[in-house]
C-alpha cells in the first residue's frame, strides 16, 4: 500500500470474506472511501449491506481480509477497535437511543466517557448539534417521548457529538412513517455537504441521486457494480443491477 | 357516488368530562355490576363476617397482651444488654438523620410518603406502655430525621452520591457502634457486646439489610458472569448458582454453622456464629438475584449493546452506564419480591441456634411466666414482619413509578 494511498482512502477494504456459520454473507469484497466521499449501498433485502457496513465498526467481525479505518487495521486488538470506533459515527434503522437517559444525556454520554470531555463543554457541543438537526427544545425530553424522526435525528446528533471522521448509516429512515423522512434526509445531506465520510445503506433513491458521490449495488454478499449516480441511473451494465433497478425505481 | 364531504367549521375543543362519584354510584359501578359481582360482593361479605367478630373478640377481650409490653425489649434487641442499650439508640439516630438527609436530597417536594414516614416515630411516642425516656429519645429521631431532611433539601440532586456515600458509612458504622470496643462485660457504655447477644428485631433488621447489601452486588457480578465471554468465567458462575438454587437456605445454615470451620486453616480463630449465618444468607440470596438480573439483562435490546459499542464505550462503561442500568429497572418487582423473602427467610436463623424475632419468641414462650400466650406472641412477630414487608413493597412501587419517567 503506498502512503498515497493512506492519505486519500479513509476506508479500505480488501479482500473481506464473512461467513456466518456456512453462509457466505460477504464474498470477496473490495471497497475503498475516500475522505469526504459519500457512498450509497443498495441491494436487495439480505444481500449483506449491513453486514459490510457493520464489519468497518466491528459489530461484526470479518474472517478473512483486511479492513483499515484511518490508517488504523482492524484486528483483535481491543485499543484498535475502541479507537476505530470512537472514530465512526453509526446510525441504525431502529435509533437505539438509550431510553433512560435524556437526549441531552443520550449525546453527553460518549463525549464524558469516551473523551473525557468536562461535562458542561459536552453539554454546549450537544446543544450546537441539537440545533443543527433542528430540535433543541428537545434536549431535556426522554427518547420515548420523542416522533420517530426526532429520534433519528437526536441519534445523528449523539453520533457526531463523538466528532466522527467516518458515518455509517444503515437504512436510516426504513422504520420512519412516511413524512418524517425528509427531516432525517435533510440533516443527512447537510452532513454530507459539510464534507463528513458517509457510507449509507438505504432505498431512498432520490437521496442516493442526489448527495452521493458512488452508489455501491450488492447482490448474494458481491459488489456487483460501482460507480456515480449518473452511471446508474441512466446506463447501469450488469443484469442484476438492471434487474434491481427496474424492481425498486 | 357520495358526494365529498367537507368539514365546514372546527370541532370545538372541549374539557374531558368529569366523572363525580356518588358512594351509590361507586358501589354500583365496583361492587354490584352484574349478577356474578354481586354475588363475589355477598361471597366475601360473608367470609369477612365469619372471620372478622371472632377475632376482634379475641384480640380485644380473651388476649392477654400483657407478654408484649413485659418482653418489648427482648423483642427489639434480645439479649443486648441494658447498660449498652444507649448505642442502639444512637445507631438509630444517625441512620434518622442519614436517611432524612437522603431523602431530601432525592425529592424536594413534601409527598404522601415521607407524611407517613415522618409520623411513625410520633406514632411509637404513644404506645401507652413506652417509659417517658423512650418517649423522648423517639423524639430525637423524629428532630434528627427532619433536620436531616432539612439539610438534603438544600443539596441538588445532581449530588446523590453524597447521600449513598452516607448510607454506607452508616451501615458500617452502626456496626461499630453496636459491636463496641474494649473488653467485654463491663457497665461501660462502650464495652464490647459479643453478637450472640445480639437479637430480636435489631438482629432480624441487620442480617436483612447486609444480606441484601452483600448479595446484590454480588449477584449482579454472577448474572453478569453468566453471560460473560470467557468460559472460566462463565462455568464458574453457572455451577455456583445451580448449586445454590439446588439446597435449601436452612442446609446452607447448617454448613454455615457446622462445616465451615472444617474448611478453614488450623488454628483460625473461630468465626462468629452470626457472620456464618450471614455469610450463608448471602450466598444463597446471591444466587438468586443473579438469575433475576439475568432475566433483566436478556430483556435489554441487542440494539442497546451495539449502540453503546458503536459510540466506543468500553464493556465496563457499556455494562455500567447502558445495559445494568435498563436491566436493574425492568427487575425491581422481581428484585424487591426477592428481598422481602429474604427479610423473612432470615426467621430460619432461629433454628441454627441465634435469637432473631422468631428465636426471640421462642425465648419468651418457654419462659413459665408466659405460658399460653402463643397467639399473642406469634400474632405480634406476624404484625412486625407484616409492617416491614409492606414497607419495602411500597417503596420500590414508589421507586419503580419514580424511575419510570419517560421510560418507553
Ligand atoms: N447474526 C446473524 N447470524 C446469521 N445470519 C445472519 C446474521 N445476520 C445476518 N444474517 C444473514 O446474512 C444475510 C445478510 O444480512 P444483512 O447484512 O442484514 O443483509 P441486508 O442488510 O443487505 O438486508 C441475510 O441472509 C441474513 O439472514
Ligand atoms: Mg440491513
Amino acid at each position: 500500500m503506498s502512503g498515497q494511498a493512506q492519505q486519500d482512502d479513509i476506508i479500505i477494504l480488501q479482500n473481506v470474506n464473512k461467513w456466518f456459520g456456512e453462509f457466505h454473507v460477504l464474498r470477496d469484497i473490495n471497497l475503498n472511501v475516500k475522505r469526504q466521499e459519500v457512498v450509497v449501498i443498495i441491494g436487495p433485502s439480505g444481500s449483506g449491506k449491513s453486514t459490510l457496513i457493520r464489519c468497518i465498526n466491528r459489530l461484526e467481525e470479518h474472517q478473512s481480509g483486511e479492513i483499515i479505518v484511518d490508517g488504523i487495521p482492524l484486528t483483535h486488538d481491543v485499543r484498535n477497535i475502541e479507537k476505530i470506533r470512537s472514530e465512526t459515527g453509526m446510525v441504525f434503522q431502529q435509533f437505539n437511543l438509550f431510553p433512560h437517559l435524556t437526549v441531552m444525556e443520550n449525546i453527553t454520554l460518549a463525549p464524558i466517557h469516551v473523551r473525557k470531555m468536562k461535562k458542561d463543554e459536552a453539554e454546549k457541543i450537544a446543544m450546537e448539534l441539537l440545533e443543527r438537526v433542528g430540535i433543541p427544545e428537545q434536549a431535556q425530553k426522554y427518547p420515548g417521548q420523542l416522533s420517530g424522526g426526532q429520534q433519528q435525528r437526536v441519534a445523528i446528533a449523539r453520533a457526531l457529538a463523538m466528532r466522527p471522521k467516518i458515518m455509517l448509516f444503515d437504512e436510516p429512515t426504513s422504520a420512519l412513517d412516511p413524512e418524517m423522512i425528509k427531516e432525517v434526509l435533510d440533516v443527512m445531506q447537510e452532513l454530507a455537504e459539510s464534507g463528513m465520510t458517509m457510507l449509507v445503506v438505504t432505498h431512498e433513491m432520490g437521496f442516493a441521486k442526489e448527495v452521493a458521490d458512488r452508489i455501491v449495488f450488492m447482490d448474494s454478499g458481491e459488489i456487483v457494480e460501482v460507480g456515480t449516480p449518473e452511471h446508474f441511473f441512466t446506463n447501469p451494465q450488469h443484469e442484476r443491477t438492471k434487474l434491481f433497478l427496474s424492481q425498486i425505481l | 357516488m357520495a358526494a365529498p364531504v367537507v368539514r365546514t367549521s372546527s370541532a370545538e375543543v372541549l374539557p374531558p368530562p368529569t366523572e363525580r362519584y356518588t358512594l351509590l354510584g361507586w358501589l354500583k359501578k365496583n361492587l354490584f355490576t352484574d349478577w356474578f359481582n354481586t354475588l363475589l360482593t355477598f361471597l366475601a361479605l360473608g367470609f369477612l363476617y365469619l372471620i372478622i367478630p371472632p377475632l376482634l373478640r379475641w384480640a380485644f377481650t380473651g388476649a392477654e397482651w400483657a407478654v408484649i409490653p413485659a418482653n418489648f425489649n427482648l423483642f427489639m434487641r434480645g439479649q443486648y444488654p441494658a447498660e449498652q442499650a444507649l448505642r442502639i439508640w444512637i445507631v438509630l439516630w444517625l441512620t434518622a438523620i442519614v436517611v432524612g438527609f437522603t431523602w431530601g436530597v432525592w425529592s424536594k417536594e413534601i409527598s404522601p410518603a415521607l407524611v407517613v414516614v415522618a409520623a411513625i416515630p410520633v406514632l411509637l411516642m404513644l404506645v401507652p406502655f413506652f417509659a417517658m425516656e423512650t418517649r423522648l429519645k423517639l423524639l430525637g429521631v423524629e428532630i434528627l430525621g427532619v433536620v436531616g431532611y432539612v439539610i438534603g433539601r438544600r443539596v441538588p440532586r445532581k449530588h446523590n452520591q453524597i447521600a449513598t456515600w452516607l448510607l454506607i458509612i452508616t451501615l458500617f458504622a452502626s456496626v461499630f457502634i453496636l459491636r463496641g470496643f474494649g473488653p467485654e462485660q463491663t457497665d461501660s457504655l462502650w464495652a464490647r457486646v459479643p453478637t450472640n447477644l445480639w437479637g430480636g428485631l435489631l438482629l432480624s433488621l441487620l442480617l436483612s439489610i447486609f444480606g441484601i447489601g452483600f448479595s446484590f452486588p454480588i449477584g449482579v457480578l454472577l448474572a453478569l458472569g453468566r453471560q460473560s465471554k470467557l468460559p472460566a468465567i462463565r462455568t464458574v458462575s453457572v455451577l455456583y448458582i445451580e448449586f445454590i438454587r439446588g439446597v435449601p437456605l436452612i442446609s446452607l445454615l447448617f454448613m454455615g454453622q457446622v462445616m465451615l470451620q472444617l474448611f478453614l486453616p488450623e488454628g483460625f480463630p473461630p468465626i462468629d456464629r452470626v457472620v456464618r449465618a450471614l455469610v450463608a444468607i448471602i450466598l444463597f440470596s446471591a444466587a438468586y438475584t443473579a438469575e433475576n438480573v439475568r432475566g433483566g439483562l436478556q430483556s435489554v435490546p441487542k440494539g442497546q449493546y451495539e449502540a453503546a459499542m458503536s459510540l466506543g464505550l468500553s464493556t465496563y462503561q457499556m455494562m455500567r452506564l447502558i445495559i445494568l442500568p435498563q436491566a436493574l429497572r425492568a427487575v425491581i418487582p422481581v428484585l424487591v419480591g426477592q428481598f422481602i423473602g429474604l427479610f423473612k427467610d432470615t426467621s430460619l436463623v432461629a433454628l441454627v441456634g441465634l435469637f432473631d424475632l422468631l428465636g426471640i419468641a421462642r425465648v419468651v414462650l418457654a419462659n413459665p411466666d408466659w405460658l399460653g400466650t402463643q397467639q399473642e406472641v406469634y400474632v405480634f412477630i406476624a404484625i412486625l414482619y407484616w409492617i416491614f414487608s409492606y414497607a419495602m413493597s411500597y417503596a420500590s412501587r414508589r421507586l419503580e413509578i419514580s424511575l419510570g419517567v419517560g421510560q418507553r
